[in-house]
């Protein structure tokens, strides 16, 4: 309890900075912020109006107050560009971005670890080597390179696949897969790489370690030795990294969905900054923190449920 | 009661059961150990495995566009040439012509030069602001560490990407911008590398033997503890050498990095977006270009990490700003 | 004697270049308690983990192994993996040098103590536990019920090195074979373990195989010793026989190496200087670089055999500390000088 306690105290603390960096967002902008969200559109009127309610002339710490407290209600305030809610543009495009993330996440989950185990166990190998180089690769690829490529084959080429857009699941499942299959290996390409290695790399340390020779001086089979006594150690630390890689994961969503045109939260991000619509982006910004803060800590508390080493009970051994 | 061990004519003597030789075959595990790595002897390291050398000659090719492009293209890098417009690759144009007719290998070369400044100068700001709280925090301990890891761990809270997309959107895009985006982003990395370093070096003897010395604590950190941390650090610049040309050709990339009218292969990219379907040689050869970079960069940093034996240096988690 | 349950006949590791082990010979009755004492480096581990199968992948092995089950005699060497594996834990156990780290941090003591008697022994769930709640009482575990369900890090050293004791004896073993096994604790500790080991060989009649660089631990084990250096046997005898009539020079520095409880010293002796490379073996005597007595000019040249001195007592040298050149049955090269006077 001891130890849980203490993470969540922690997440806390962290959500209360990303608040204040988020709420800094529009405070370090060189000039008028909403004149600039506003760009071309300029009203005085709708000017006047923005200004009041977002509390832009009061002083700092009485807007810092107020926005959280707004946002802890649902309400982040009001797009400059366009007037509207920010908290509805971003619900409606949360489903786009959930289905690509998720199919990302599994992507690179499901090429990572058996590729990152059967590496490790089969050190030196051919398959080795192809697996190291591959990840290598994968580490490096630029991924809006790599969905450029994608749909230099598929669509143009191939024409087998959709360049762009988007259906939701619900909708048709047949023309979903087929919209989110480039964009999600696209996603999950580069952080499928980078964890392939972190699993290889702790699998290979797993197994030089004395428990595993114990399990190999007991005659137990290699199936088990492996399933029980090197898998289940070496994915432990690898926990961890797998919750920084759905950050990246989320990060490179953004970019990804600039490059398929997909509707989701990244190109509600992109069209913001590039606008400089404030308000949206502090709304956008401030959910993906959030999401990947809880995503951390359930990821660590999962890590100390798995590893008995780790005193949950919070008394000495 | 003195206890010395007896020395026979210059050889060490183990007690029975240890190990001074370098030459040992150890019960346990059939390893032969050498001695310590000097600097000669880490070049010589780096240069035996041929990926290292194969890395290095790219890098050295990248570096050669960056500060001699504009000399070495065979057009120039605004040569509008409209009547030539999209064409494939030929032997008057090797990579082909963009939209307005523009040699693309003339602008995949002159592109160099931004990335390799805006890489060299965005992780020195990481290193040199990164290191310097890694070494406060992981020296001084108490609540400066805290205050310090605490800090770190709520950027460490947004995607890189994220992070820098704020900071350009507060900024305004350009180059300038992109630079400092990245090198704020990639402080952390260094802060959390130099930590843990320090953390395990600080009460090591010869600082103390600094400290009895009368050195006070900035000396002890600069000239002493630093020096000998430096493996994890030069692994990790590489490394993040490596993304932030991503990054830079990221950010460029969604328009909001390099301004035209200078060339950057992630802008090439974007300018590629409407044509790229129909002329593949737009989006290949810049992506390319970055490829081959970050790709030589990375792998330079392996072996380096191989080399200086250093563990646990990351690659940076989200693989950059991308 | 009794039959051996464990003879290894010129037994040779060879790793590359490198001749880690060379042409030992060696053997344990049942009940009975084998120790092998040499430095690190001797070859003492490696010999006995690479004949079960534990070696490195690409060591080359020649020479015999051969275990004895039910009158049988069966050699490990000759014999394919999957039945090695099979023999493994079932008729040899093992118990290694660091108990915190031998045993698996992530698994229960009962998982660990039951995994055995399931693959080997076929037993279900509960009749393995039931065999893991023997092994505890056996190997003196207190309040066994609830350590079922405890984790390593819970326990102290004394007792993990006990756990694995017990681990290696869940499938009644004919040898049991421990590598260092009380290097890593206290005196006090050690001395709890090596009762146990003893009383438990009483009871169940299993051949060990000690290894250790202690000669003290050694000598409160064994039945027999067997002196190891630089991958070869220098000198084999009844343990008795071999405290009271050291015939090795190198076995000598051994003894002169311990301090003696209550003993002022003005420095502590060691034997200077270190085993040679494996890859390079003189052509002389493996100690020769070393030894301080060099009693024979053929030390340096030849290689000595290991010839018989005395009913049961081996030695590979050209002359003993106590007189007579093995080799030949006149009395050569006389030096029974004590250790210390030569510098």
């Amino acid at each position: 309890m001891r130890y849980v306690l203490n993470r969540v105290l922690q997440s806390v603390v962290v959500l209360f900075g990303v608040t204040v960096v988020v709420f800094l967002i529009v405070q370090l902008v060189p000039g008028d912020p909403i004149r600039i969200g506003m760009g071309t559109r300029f009203d005085p009127e709708v000017y006047e109006a923005l200004r009041r309610a977002s509390g832009l002339d009061r002083p700092p710490l009485e807007q810092y107050l107020s926005y959280v407290g707004r946002a802890l209600t649902g309400d982040l305030g009001v797009s400059f560009r366009s007037g509207q809610p920010v908290s509805h543009l971003i619900v409606a495009r949360l489903p786009a971005t959930v289905s690509l993330a998720v199919v990302g996440i599994v992507i690179a989950l499901l090429v990572s670890f058996p590729l990152g185990i059967l590496s490790a166990v089969r050190n030196g190998s051919v398959l080795d080597s192809v697996v190291r180089a591959a990840s290598q690769l994968g580490v490096s690829l630029p991924n809006f390179w790599l969905g450029m490529l994608l749909i230099l084959l598929f669509s143009s080429t191939l024409g087998w696949l959709p360049p762009s857009g988007y259906t939701p699941l619900t909708e048709d499942p047949v023309e979903w897969l087929r919209r989110v299959i480039m964009p999600g290996i696209t996603v999950g390409v580069v952080a499928g790489s980078i964890l392939t290695r972190y699993v290889r790399s702790s699998v290979l340390e797993t197994l030089s370690m004395d428990h595993v020779r114990t399990a190999r001086s007991k005659g137990l089979p290699g199936r088990i030795i492996l399933l029980r006594h090197v898998v289940r150690n070496a994915l432990v630390p690898v926990i961890t990294v797998t919750g920084t890689q759905i950050a990246a994961i989320l990060g490179g969503v953004i970019v990804v969905e600039v490059v398929f045109a997909w509707p989701g939260l990244g190109l509600l991000v992109y069209d913001a900054v590039r606008a400089r619509d404030f308000p949206l982006l502090q709304g956008a910004v401030l959910l993906i923190a959030v999401v990947f803060l809880i995503v951390n800590l359930l990821v660590d508390l999962l890590y100390a449920k798995v590893d008995p080493r780790i005193e949950l009970g919070g008394g000495d051994g | 009661m003195s206890e010395r061990a007896r020395n026979v004519g210059g050889v060490t003597e183990p007690d029975l059961d240890g190990r001074r030789s370098d030459h040992e075959v150890d019960d346990h595990d059939i390893v032969i150990k050498e001695g310590p790595r000097g600097w000669r002897r880490t070049v010589l390291e780096v240069v035996r495995r041929p990926v290292a050398v194969a890395s290095l000659l790219i890098l050295v090719v990248v570096v050669v566009m960056a500060i001699f492009g504009q000399w070495l293209t065979p057009y120039g890098i605004n040569e509008v040439n409209i009547s030539r417009r999209l064409e494939g690759p030929s032997a008057q144009h090797w990579f082909g012509t963009d939209e307005l007719g523009r040699d693309i290998l003339t602008r995949v070369i002159a592109s160099a030069s931004v990335s390799v400044r805006v890489s060299v100068i965005a992780v020195a700001i990481a290193l040199v602001v990164g290191v310097s709280l890694g070494l406060f925090a992981g020296f001084f301990g108490g609540w400066l560490d805290s205050v310090i890891m605490r800090s770190q761990d709520v950027m460490f809270a947004f995607p890189e990407i994220l992070l820098a997309l704020a900071i350009v959107a507060i900024l305004g895009p350009g180059v300038t911008t992109a630079t400092i985006a990245i090198g704020i982003v990639y402080i952390q990395v260094f802060a959390r590398v130099t930590r843990a370093s320090a953390l395990s070096v600080r009460t090591e003897t010869y600082v103390r033997a600094s400290k009895s010395l009368g050195a006070g604590p900035l000396r002890q950190m600069f000239s002493h503890v630093l020096p000998n941390i430096s493996a994890p650090i030069i692994v990790q610049t590489s490394l993040s050498l490596a993304f932030a040309v991503l990054s830079e050709a990221g950010l460029s990339f969604l328009g909001l990095g390099v301004q035209p009218p200078e060339p950057s292969w992630g802008r090439m990219l974007f300018d590629s977006r409407a044509f790229f379907q129909d002329a593949w040689w737009l989006s290949v050869f810049p992506g390319l270009a970055v490829f081959v970079t970050v790709l030589a960069c990375n792998l330079l940093g392996d072996v380096l990490r191989d080399v200086l034996d250093v563990r646990g240096a990351a690659t940076t988690r989200g693989g950059g700003v991308r | 004697m009794s039959p051996a349950a464990l003879e290894v006949r010129n037994l040779s590791v060879t790793i590359g270049q490198a001749r880690i082990v060379r042409d030992v010979s060696w053997s344990v009755a049942k009940g009975e308690t084998l120790g092998i004492v040499g430095e690190s480096g001797s070859g003492k581990s490696i010999s006995v983990l690479s004949a079960a199968g534990l070696g490195p992948a690409s060591a080359r092995i020649d020479g015999t192994v051969a275990l004895t089950i039910d009158g049988r005699e069966q050699d490990l060497l000759s014999m394919p993996g999957s039945q090695l594996r099979r023999i493994r834990g079932r008729r040899l156990g093992f118990v290694f040098q660091d108990p915190g780290t031998s045993l698996n941090p992530m698994l229960t003591i009962g998982r660990q103590l039951t995994e055995g008697p399931e693959v080997h022994l076929g037993m279900s769930r509960t009749q393995s536990r039931k065999r893991a709640l023997e092994l505890l009482e056996l190997v003196g575990i207190p309040d066994p019920e609830r350590r079922l369900k405890s984790y390593p890090h819970e326990l102290s050293g004394g007792m993990r090195q006990r756990i694995m004791i017990a681990v290696a004896l869940a499938c009644d073993p004919e040898v049991l074979i421990a590598d260092e096994a009380t290097t890593a604790l206290d005196v006090t500790t050690q001395a709890q373990i090596l009762d146990a080991i003893r009383d438990l060989q009483n009871r169940l009649g299993t051949a060990t195989v000690w290894i250790s660089h202690d000669l003290a631990v050694v000598g409160g084990i064994a039945d027999e010793v067997v002196v190891m250096y630089g991958g070869e046997v220098l000198e084999r005898a009844e343990t008795v026989e071999l405290f009271r009539s050291t015939q090795h020079p190198y076995t000598r520095g051994l003894f002169e190496s311990r301090p003696h409880l209550g003993e002022r010293v003005d420095q502590l002796t060691s034997i200077p200087g270190a085993p040679p490379d494996p890859r390079a073996t003189p052509p002389g005597c493996v100690f020769w670089e070393r030894c301080q007595v060099r009693g024979d000019k053929r030390c340096r040249t030849d290689h000595p055999e290991l010839v018989e001195t005395s009913p049961g007592h081996w030695v590979r040298s050209f002359y003993t500390m106590s007189g007579a050149d093995p080799h030949q049955d006149t009395a050569s090269t006389v030096r029974p000088l004590p250790w210390k006077e030569h510098r």
